[in-house]
């Protein structure tokens, strides 16, 4: 009998509590840095495409909403000729960002992305597309990557010694 | 001609007050559990949310009015209906402020136990004539637990009629112009007020309806206004019964300055919130507690209160 009016009292104290509501449209709430919202592709500090078209955020996602092209540019810089994620099917599950060798793919902190047309959920490569270098500034796969392109032979990245010409290699 | 006029205009007054209460409890409702529960409640329609009970009202109106292919189709469209005449008709006895009544009945109380009474066939009809074994085990719930506090709601305002010496509810207010019965009649108002909550099945005492075990009891099966029927009728019987608690226990329209009207008003109002306070609070006991309390705790309790009163009526006169 004491506790269900100890009960009461204790439920109606409650009225003097902080609200647990965040009124959304006019209240934001501070997003965790670390938030899985909104995908986005990053560039690197030269300006060009993070991406590889490895495909891989592609074979790791689990609804299959990532479709992509691979191509390569003149200098041997593979890039995705389009990459394509479907909103609607996305779970924001972050395992393309996981899966992604060169920081290219990044899960954001933004949430607001509803529409009121399904179509206009499935982002193209040029909405995807970002100027800034997202969550890793300074990564450059290309400067610490061991692969040719143009403007960069091999043993001329970052941290890497000059290829050894195999046939030196005498016992 | 002018009597007549004049009950008629009381009559619809009452009925627009009365259903706009209602409808008004389901927004007051949801503030105050919010308020008890760190949440805001609704607040985006109109001024404090106000309108969300417009809102609510046309939602619930434009509903599909669903009846189920196995339903007892005439018993079904009746059974909503029950509840919410009887508990407008226990109205008709209820003094608001001197001159503010339907009836002026000289068997009042008689008649409020016989209306609630009846409002049993609501849930009971219901929940039989939905053909759906969750229905009818709230049907059954709501028949056992009513029939037995219906009991005690009788008990326990024969105290009060006793005092008063009258089953006319002025009389009744006009004995507690000196001293109101909830001082010599504590025990009576107790048991009013937990028989009053599981007569109008309220949250602790909700065990007709007991969302999580019979989805939603006697009216699983009722959509769109027929479901609000039932619900307005819960509103209407929180409303009733506090009403009655402030006649019956603390001196209706009686208090000093303000009109009668007003202190009607206040008082009520003043239950209606202790009854969302306890819906906030209070779990729901389990339905052998709930009729072992009834019958082993209450009725006793009930009887005593009435002997007692009794004794010393009689030790005086």
């Amino acid at each position: 009998m004491f506790s269900l009016i100890r009960t009461v009292w204790v439920v109606l104290l409650h009225a003097f509590r902080r609200r647990a509501t965040i009124q959304y449209p006019d209240q934001k709430p501070r997003m965790r840095p670390r938030w899985r919202g909104r995908i986005v592709l990053s560039r690197d500090p030269d300006g060009g495409e993070r991406c590889v078209a490895c495909y891989l955020c592609a074979v790791a996602c689990p609804v299959g909403c990532i479709a992509l092209q691979s191509n390569q540019d003149e200098t041997g810089r593979r890039y995705p000729e389009f990459f394509r994620i479907n909103f609607s099917r996305c779970i924001f599950c972050g395992y393309c960002e996981e899966a992604c060798p060169t920081y290219a793919i990044q899960l954001t902190t933004d949430y607001e992305m509803s529409e009121y047309q399904r179509q206009n959920l499935v982002y193209e490569k040029e909405d995807l597309l970002i100027d800034g270098q997202g969550k890793y500034p300074g990564y450059n796969y290309y400067r610490v990557a061991g692969v040719s392109i143009g403007g960069k032979d091999k043993g001329e990245s970052d941290e890497e010694y000059p290829p050894v010409d195999l046939h030196t290699l005498m016992p | 001609m002018a009597e007549v006029i004049k009950s008629l205009l009381i009559i619809i007054g009452l009925l627009g007050v009365i259903l706009a209460m209602a409808a008004g409890l389901i927004w007051l409702e949801r503030r105050l559990l919010a308020l008890w529960q760190d949440r805001v409640g609704p607040n985006r329609v109109g001024p404090f949310g106000l309108l969300q009970i417009l809102a609510d009202i046309i939602k619930i109106v434009m509903k599909e009015d669903w009846i189920p292919p196995f339903a007892d189709k005439p018993v079904f469209v009746i059974a909503p209906a029950i509840t919410v005449t009887t508990m407008l008709m226990s109205f008709a006895i209820v003094v608001f402020a001197p001159g503010i009544t339907v009836v002026d009945l000289g068997i009042g109380v008689l008649f409020f136990l016989a209306m609630s009474s009846l409002g049993v066939y609501s849930l009971v009809l219901g929940g039989w004539s939905s053909n759906n074994k969750y229905s009818l085990l709230g049907g059954l719930r709501a028949a056992a637990q009513m029939l037995s506090y219906e009991l005690f709601v009788g008990l326990s305002l024969m105290g009060v009629v006793m005092l008063a010496g009258s089953f006319n509810v002025w009389d009744i207010v006009e004995a507690q112009r000196h001293l109101w019965f909830c001082v010599p009649q504590i025990v009576g108002l107790c048991i009013f007020f937990i028989a009053g909550l599981a007569e109008t099945h309220r949250l602790p005492l909700d065990l007709p309806e007991a969302d999580n075990e019979l989805v939603a009891g006697y009216h699983s099966e009722y959509s769109g206004m027929k479901f609000g029927l039932f619900f307005l009728g819960e509103y209407i019987g929180i409303t009733l019964i506090s009403a009655l608690i402030t006649t019956f226990f603390f001196g209706g329209w009686l208090g000093p300055w303000l009109p009668g009207i007003v202190w009607f008003f206040i008082k009520t109002m003043a239950f209606i919130v202790g009854f969302i306070a306890l819906r906030a609070s209070l779990p729901r006991p389990r339905y052998d507690q709930l009729m072992s309390f009834a019958w082993k705790l209450v009725l006793p309790l009930a009887l005593l209160n009435l002997i007692v009163t009794g004794g010393i009526l009689l030790a005086r006169t």
